[in-house]
């Protein structure tokens, strides 16, 4: 089963840790990178460059509208994720703890949706009307 | 299959229903996958035993023989759906394959399922409102009007609260099982958490005219009594040690004329001996273990006061000292209050008003009503009248509870007259 975890941190906080710091947490990161890959639960995961550089797009009536900035503002912001395959989230709670953002920010564990699934459980609701 | 010969009536499945029904659903989820699909196949099991035990008799083990037949019910069910949906066949024949005769039903794994369905309704991926409904629906089988009634919520809120609990439970996949050695002290302390919010909401309502709602508390301490005996921890005890030495006194709590009796004003002979006798043996077991937490903290404090013959000979430095443990333990501003409470019981009345004010005076307890109750009847105490009566205003205007407004508006006027 997928989940993706989304890292969300106070971007800010980068900004002003030592740069050995920040170093420390990067080897971390590319540790655990490599740690899933090799036990099979990695599928993707990227970093994401901070929101100042975010654009929001939204179309109305036909027009397209584009302001800066993410979505939301709040304290934490979206940095990065993993998408993962993990056996249940017990087992996704456990990939998700060992992030290194989630010592500073905190992750949020999301279960991704399953078309294949979904698209059965349409075909369900369409025979039982039949 | 033998069958004994002891004559069979509605009671028999009636009293298997409420001696075994929770165990029986508690292997039905392992078994089925699905809360839903577990719930219908245990009802329709019971329903098949209402006809057919007093046809054939008793069955031998009863519960292996309501756990097959749910199982059984539960492929019935699949394959008639299966009609409109074929991808519910492979589940069907899944079940269907390797089904075993109720004799083969284990009785080890049955206990472990009851701990399986506690934890996952105290997953702390659900929110702690849901926790405490779905283990009051599931694990006590309380219907969901019960639990709405306890919590002077209405009905389809609820309801509502535990279907969302159900299907996140089934979407996010939360795992049917104990958890692992290393995650067990926090998941042990999401389950000890509702049970001790399921007793203070007995305990203590939160508002309305009633002090006490005895089920509630009753409901929390049968919980508790059932994870010791499953998971024997340090503090699963520690947290049933505090509950029946809280329970030991909930007579003497409130006056005939349902008036709030403090502490030292109690008749403390009529405190239930045998309920503090096991709560005070429980304290000792579990102190032992030297794993204890803040539940065992809390349960030794309650066992120096069941203990104390009077308020006056209650050993107040012991209670400082726990304080202090669990005040290092397990911080928290209410830990404090109760600690210059205590301190003023040891010291007198101004050392605990001078922590009381600190406390306060960080603002941490602004709006908590024992925090100015407290804090009035240490002026009280002290012949400071008009600060006195400033402290029970302001704790009045923050309770909601009918008994605890009554008594503050006593003590003020008693201080009006002197």
């Amino acid at each position: 089963m997928k989940y993706l975890c989304l890292i969300y941190e106070n971007e800010k906080s980068w900004e002003s840790m030592p740069q050995s710091d920040a170093e420390g947490i990067m080897n971390e990161y590319f540790a655990f990178t490599e740690d899933i890959r090799k036990s099979g639960k990695y599928v993707a995961g990227e970093a994401l460059q901070p929101t100042p550089t975010a654009t929001t797009v939204r179309v109305r009536n036909g027009k397209i509208s584009t302001t800066d900035g993410p979505f939301v503002e709040t304290k934490e912001q979206l940095g990065g994720f993993y998408l993962i395959d993990a056996k249940d989230l017990n087992d996704a709670i456990q990939v998700a703890a060992r992030i290194p953002s989630a010592r500073l920010g905190g992750i949020e564990v999301r279960p991704v949706v399953d078309f294949s699934a979904e698209a059965s459980k349409r075909e369900e609701s369409a025979g039982a009307k039949a | 299959m033998t069958r004994d010969s002891r004559p069979v009536t509605q009671d028999t499945v009636e009293q298997t229903f409420r001696t075994d029904s929770r165990r029986v659903l508690a292997t039905l989820i392992r078994l089925l996958g699905d809360f839903d699909l577990a719930e219908e196949a245990m009802q329709e099991a019971f329903s098949a035993a209402v006809e057919r035990w007093p046809q054939e008799g008793v069955p031998r083990n009863p519960r292996a023989w309501l756990i097959s037949t749910g199982r059984f019910k539960a492929i019935d069910l699949l394959r008639r759906r299966a009609r409109f949906n074929a991808s519910l066949q492979p589940l069907a024949d899944q079940l269907g394959d390797g089904i075993t005769q109720p004799e083969e039903i284990e009785e080890e794994g049955v206990q472990d399922d009851r701990l399986r369905l506690i934890f996952t309704c105290c997953h702390p991926a659900l929110p702690p409102d849901a926790q405490v409904a779905l283990t009051l629906r599931e694990v006590c089988g309380l219907t969901t009007e019960e639990i709405a009634r306890a919590f002077l919520a209405p009905a389809p809120t609820l309801a509502q609260r535990i279907v969302r609990a159900k299907a996140k439970i089934k979407v996010a996949k939360i795992p049917y099982q104990v958890p692992a050695r290393t995650d067990l002290p926090e998941r042990l302390a999401s389950v000890l958490q509702v049970i001790y919010l399921v007793f203070n909401e007995g305990y203590s309502a939160s508002s309305g005219a009633s002090l006490t709602r005895h089920d509630l508390s009753a409901e929390a301490i049968r919980l508790g009594r059932l994870l010791g005996e499953l998971l024997p921890e340090p503090e699963a005890m520690g947290l049933l040690a505090l509950m029946l030495l809280h329970e030991s006194r909930r007579e003497t709590r409130t006056s005939p004329d349902g008036e709030l009796v403090l502490l030292d004003e109690q008749d403390r002979t009529r405190w239930n001996r045998e309920l503090i006798d096991e709560g005070v043996a429980l304290v000792e077991r579990s102190m032992r273990c030297r794993q204890f937490g803040p539940f065992t903290l809390q349960a030794a404090i309650a066992a120096i006061h069941a203990e104390a013959a009077s308020a006056e000979t209650t050993d107040w430095a012991e209670i400082v000292g726990l304080y202090d443990v669990l005040l290092r333990a397990d911080p928290s501003p209410v830990v404090e209050l109760n600690r210059a409470a205590a301190v003023a019981m040891r010291d007198g009345p101004a050392a605990g008003l001078t922590l009381i004010d600190g406390i306060l005076a960080r603002g941490d307890l602004q709006d908590y009503q024992l925090a100015h109750a407290a804090r009035a009847e240490l002026c009280r105490r002290l012949g400071q009248t008009s600060d006195s009566v400033a402290s029970y205003r302001r704790a009045l205007s923050l309770t909601l509870q009918e008994p605890q407004r009554r008594f503050i508006e006593k003590r003020l006027s008693e201080l009006a007259k002197s």
